[in-house]
């Protein structure tokens, strides 16, 4: 049998009386760069939020290398959404990368000369070194998802959840964070994706997983991420995939 | 000079100069989470919440000991707190609409048992209503013991506390996922927050508490972009307007000492709105202008450098009509980078050649 580093069981949240996923099970296997799509009020973000405890389901279970998330909360990483903060909170770049060591240091400990090295490392790897010192506030889009991307990284956890990592970034910055994931996965780490490109999933991912409240379909993208399923997905009349 | 000296020989004024300090001192610091949670208004009905506690506790006892009054008021605004919180995570009503709901009940609540209170045969009674609008003078040594003694635990866990609480207040949907609960953060800041407002009940009354919170983390924003000079600055303006306020309320008769300190942290805020560098409204509008007027300049630098190198003849002139604006030619020509040719026409110098290529160079590397 195939070791499963994240297992989601019936997992169902509602919010009132609106189911928002309904019974999900998903296994997803060590290594793999995956995305989540699917339209709108699909539950994407949810379903993230929901493995990662920031939600509590109605029913259903998550498991992290067969053991429950407060366990592995240390090999688990997360980058929100972008639009998620006010980018206009007093602190600069190095502080907010900074952030990722918080949980390896607990409560009340500062951050000392360790974690700071580690916080510059992670800036360097996505190409900030020259925004160290700067306000956030005069960051660009793209500049700040590299920072959020940057305090996941800190974080040197196994497993990655981002939310719409490529939301509004310009090409050059979604080719640098693409790298970064599929450097992420050729050192074995996993990366769950919610995405909203469909024409880039071939390209960037080898795992999907296609949402609509319920599960569709998941697996490999050469197996799954095909213009039935996708049809299945959102429900359109017509091609989706443009140009293929 | 007036003022010192009366600080220095009056003791009582010496007690209330403390306790408006180390009141301007913990609501600064705290109220510069406040402000960045955007939750500034809940300390104002916390602060209103704790009205019927002080009543309750009178009634229950009998006696005016403060320490027993503000216990009441600690319980009162907490269970306050607690409902509106709950109500914001537990119905539809928005959050704005549950503090305005407990603000008003829980004060209307406190009038009703001070009048209550007051209409009763009991010597002892008043005083009670200081609360409302606060009154200074009441200190005594005992009071501003009390006050050191919370502010002491206020600073403790702030500093303690550092690194959650900017956590919190920045992302605390990441700060839940590697493992700081929100519900224990929010807790604690709240408790200090209370905390706080209790030091100020006495002084300042449940009226005005609020501004006490607000006003100096406003005013510290406008000045930095660093959460810890934020804090700083925003007790150090806190701690100003304490001492400002008793000594102008000491000197001039009838001038109620708590109303005074906001006032001055009033114009303070206000000061920092206008003035501050980087934020302040009046520096950002120098700026802008300043920004467009040199951007204008250096277009028509750039316009004149491009026609330039056009032109077989490199000293070719151009019309002022091509060049416009008027004004802009003038700054040009006095900084030396273009000369007026014949009649209404325009040249660019050597000097104004060099500046157009480093500011063509320097836009390049700015895009990439």
């Amino acid at each position: 049998m195939q070791k499963y580093i994240i297992e989601v069981e019936d997992m169902t949240v509602a919010y009132e009386k609106k189911p928002v996923l309904w019974d999900i099970d998903i296994k997803i296997p060590k290594g793999v760069l995956m995305a989540i799509v699917g339209p709108n009020g699909a539950g994407k973000s949810t379903l993230i939020k929901a493995m990662l405890n920031l939600i509590i389901p109605i029913s259903g279970k998550v498991l992290f290398n067969g053991a429950c998330y407060e366990s592995q909360r240390r090999y688990i990483g997360y980058v929100p959404q972008r639009g998620s903060v006010d980018w206009d909170f007093p602190t600069d770049v190095l502080d907010v990368v900074l952030m990722g060591t918080y949980g390896q240091i607990g409560w009340i400990k500062r951050p000392g000369k360790k974690q700071k090295e580690k916080a510059l490392d992670a800036i360097k790897k996505v190409g900030m070194e020259e925004f160290v010192d700067r306000q956030i506030s005069q960051l660009s889009g793209g500049q700040q998802q590299r920072v959020f991307l940057a305090r996941a990284l800190v974080q040197d956890a196994d497993i990655y959840f981002m939310d719409e990592p490529f939301q509004g970034v310009d090409a050059k910055t979604e080719k640098a964070i693409i790298n970064i994931l599929k450097e992420l996965r050729s050192r074995g780490k996993t990366v769950i994706v919610v995405h909203h490109d469909l024409q880039t999933v071939k390209e960037y991912f080898d795992w999907v997983t296609l949402l609509n409240t319920k599960l569709i379909k998941y697996g490999k993208v050469d197996e799954v991420f095909t213009d039935e399923n996708l049809r299945m997905t959102y429900g359109t009349i017509g091609p989706i995939l443009k140009g293929e | 000079m007036m003022f010192l000296e009366s600080l220095l020989r009056d003791y009582t004024l010496q007690i209330v100069a403390l306790g408006s300090v180390i009141l301007g001192a913990v609501s600064g610091i705290l109220g510069s989470f406040a402000v960045l949670r955007k939750q500034s208004l809940l300390g104002d009905a916390v602060s209103h919440a704790a009205l019927p506690g002080i009543a309750f506790v009178f009634l229950l006892t009998g006696v005016k000991k403060t320490e027993m009054l503000l216990l009441g008021a600690l319980i009162s605004g907490l269970i306050g707190a607690f409902i509106i919180i709950s109500i914001d995570r537990y119905t539809r009503i928005k959050f704005d609409s549950a503090l305005g709901l407990i603000l008003s009940s829980f004060f209307g609540l406190g009038l009703v048992l001070l009048t209550y209170i007051q209409k009763r045969p009991n010597a002892n009674q008043a005083g009670l209503e200081t609360f409302i609008f606060g009154q200074a003078s009441t200190l005594l040594k005992r009071d501003v013991y009390i006050m050191i003694a919370l502010g002491g635990i206020i600073l403790l866990v702030v500093g303690l506390f550092w690194k959650e609480l900017k956590l919190f207040c920045f992302d605390c949907e990441f700060g839940k996922s590697i493992g700081f609960s929100d519900t224990k953060i929010n807790l604690i800041l709240s408790s200090i927050t209370v905390l706080a407002i209790i030091i100020g009940l006495q002084s300042v009354g449940v009226i005005l508490m609020s501004a006490l919170l607000i006003s100096p983390g406003v005013a510290a924003r406008q000045w930095t972009d660093k959460l810890s000079c934020m804090v700083i600055l925003a007790s150090v303006f806190g701690m100003v307007s304490g001492v400002v306020g008793t000594l102008i309320s000491s000197s001039v008769a009838h001038m109620p000492t708590g109303p005074v300190i906001v006032m001055v942290i009033s114009v303070i805020m206000f000061f920092s709105l206008l003035f501050a560098t980087k934020r302040g409204i009046l520096w950002r509008y120098i700026k802008t202008r300043r920004d467009s007027r040199d951007i204008n300049e250096c277009k028509i630098l750039i316009n004149l450098y491009e026609s330039a190198l056009n032109h077989e003849e490199v000293r070719h002139a151009h019309k002022t009509t091509m060049l416009k604006p008027i004004k802009s030619l003038h700054y040009l020509r006095d900084k030396g980078y273009i000369r007026r040719d014949y009649l209404n026409t325009w040249v660019i110098t050597d000097l104004g050649m060099e500046k157009a290529r480093n500011s063509i160079d320097k836009n390049r590397g700015e895009r990439v």
